[in-house]
């Protein structure tokens, strides 16, 4: 459905894109995830054909996104990262203009119904919340019957509640069979939306994969921490323990991919001692550790040297 | 048929946000016609010298040249710089619409809305004023306001890429026409105007343009009512402004 290899972009000096490569099956959710300014708009706007690419292969629906015709453009629907509506217009109307493009569109009032516009068809535009008005985006990109959808950062700045309204919406898509490319720079969205997830960082992809597993075995691992009792020091520790505990001051902190014999050692040592483990947590890093830790570790990587 | 089909369906939509749109329904519609009362108000029912006519049959075809010029120039370069900037030309593009339907329903909508303000200010400068309306010069009426649209339809998009945001469009596009409307004898009948003033304000369309009209909408006029001069030079004007429209026009907003 897509690929791209090699994907560059450069704006001058600065390189925006830094050789990208993305494989997306149809029927696919597709996130990608970074904070601002990793690349994610820059990748999408050439994925959707409205920007040039300055090196890579790419192809979107079997065609190369810089030369496409209009044929193209009625398979696939996009909501742009920053998009405001006519006022004009209610509702219905606008969702009905758009219809008029496509040669096969959906049904006008089950599209609107599908974002859970129903009851604000015949609201104009300016009357709607937030939420709702990105909800109309969805609608406007899908009521032409898209193969391909791209989402741009569909939920920024919404408040808890509307951004969970809006992924329910989003998660209908999957049961329509589209093929869904999704920028974000939430974890929990792309978790709780994508089938698959990259990471963006300064240009690059720095992790990719389901959202469950990304990530090294180390920054999965769950996590072991405690604070050191008074009296003793970081060389008391079992030795196995010592080898992998990362101490920040009286901090300790073990990973272990299986904590159970780990905590055995170390309850031992401690009962033994008599001094208890005083704040001892066991915790999975969540995802959005993971995904912190990644973009982190990526973030300098524009203005030092080009890694290999 | 289908790009016909499409720019109809355009059409259609414009219209709807056209005349919901208190601002444009305003400067577009009542107020060509708030300044036909209150010039004919001001200036009373006295003769213009060098034309050889009332002040109400020099101000009937003045105005109609004005709201030509608002319905077309102004309201595109303001309503598709606005647009641009809230990032609705930029979704347009992105769905199988041809640009040039989208194109034709923007120009429908303000050529439409033209005909209407033509005819509106026609009956009202009848009625009230008692100026007559033209039959025997009615092909160079036709002709004087199709070129006038054209160019001025051009030049709204040409404009558009001068302006840099949403909040400068009404602004960039007032001061644009308003000193022109002074001194092409729109607002003050051009016996009172400088011959330089007047000379320096040939440069420009809007002086050729309300000339042609003019000629072609004055009773006294012997002939066909065609200036063939002026039009050329509005026309010139006209595909001047549709080259820099094919070169400079944006659909992505500037910020």
């Amino acid at each position: 459905m897509i690929s791209a290899t090699g994907l560059r972009k450069s704006y001058g000096d600065f390189e925006a894109v830094r050789g990208i490569d993305v494989e997306v099956c149809a029927g696919e959710v597709f996130a990608l995830l970074g904070p601002n300014g990793a690349g994610k708009t820059t990748t999408v706007e050439i994925l959707e054909g409205y920007r040039p690419r300055s090196a890579g292969e790419v192809s979107v629906l079997g065609s190369d996104p810089a030369e496409i015709t209009r044929r193209w453009r009625e398979r696939v629907g996009i909501v742009l990262q920053e998009c405001r509506l006519t006022p004009e217009l209610t509702v219905r109307e606008a969702v009905a203009r758009y219809a008029g493009y496509y040669p096969g569109p959906r049904d006008v009032d089950e599209t609107v119904a599908l974002v859970g516009l129903e009851a604000k068809a015949d609201a104009r535009t300016s009357r709607l919340s937030g939420g709702q008005q990105r909800r109309l985006d969805v609608a406007l990109a899908l009521v032409g019957d898209p193969e391909l959808l791209f989402l741009d950062e569909p939920t920024t700045g919404f408040d808890p509640s509307a951004r969970r309204q809006a992924w329910e919406v989003l998660g209908s898509l999957r049961d329509l069979g589209k093929t869904v490319i999704l920028t974000t720079h939430y974890m929990e969205e792309a978790q709780a939306l994508a089938d698959r997830v990259a990471i963006l960082a300064a240009g690059r992809i720095v992790a990719e994969g389901p959202p469950d597993q990304l990530g090294d075995s180390e920054q999965r691992a769950t996590r072991i921490s405690f604070t050191l009792p008074p009296g003793a020091d970081a060389a008391d520790l079992p030795a196995g323990l010592r080898a992998r505990a990362r101490i920040d001051g009286d901090r300790v902190s073990i990973p272990a991919e299986d904590p159970l014999p780990a905590l055995d050692e170390l309850t031992s040592w401690a009962t033994t001692r008599g001094a208890g483990l005083p704040g001892l947590e066991v915790r999975r890093p969540s995802l959005e550790d993971v995904y912190l830790e990644l973009a982190d570790a990526h973030a300098g990587d524009r203005d030092g040297e080009e890694p290999a | 048929m289908n790009g016909v089909r499409l720019a109809l369906h355009q059409f259609r939509y414009d219209q709807k946000v056209f005349w919901r749109n208190p601002a444009s329904v305003f400067f577009t519609v009542m107020l060509p016609l708030i300044f036909l009362f209150i010039f004919a108000t001001i200036f009373g029912n006295d003769e213009i010298a060098d034309r050889g006519v009332n002040t109400t049959t020099y101000y009937v075809p003045a105005i109609i040249s004005l709201a030509v010029i608002s319905a077309t120039l102004q309201n595109l370069a303001n309503n598709l710089t606005q647009d641009r900037e809230r990032g609705l030309l930029k979704r347009a593009r992105g769905t199988p619409l041809p640009p040039q339907d989208f194109v034709a329903g923007r120009v429908g909508n303000s050529l439409v809305v033209s005909v209407l303000m033509v005819v509106l200010v026609a009956v009202i400068g009848r009625i009230v004023y008692d100026v007559e309306i033209p039959t025997t010069t009615l092909p160079a009426v036709a002709l004087t306001l199709a070129v006038g649209a054209f160019t001025f339809c051009c030049l709204g998009f040409a404009l558009t890429a001068a302006i840099p945001s949403e909040d400068a469009a009404p602004a960039i596009s007032n001061a644009v026409v308003l000193p022109l409307y002074f001194i092409s004898g729109i607002f003050i009948p051009d016996n009172e105007i400088p011959e330089g003033v007047l000379s320096f304000a040939d440069i420009f369309p809007i002086r050729h343009f309300f000339q042609a009209f003019f000629e072609a909408w004055d009773p006294s006029t012997a002939g066909a009512g065609f200036e063939w001069g002026d039009l050329a030079i509005v026309a010139a004007w006209g595909i001047a402004g549709l080259l820099v429209a094919l070169f400079a026009f944006r659909w992505e907003p500037r910020r």
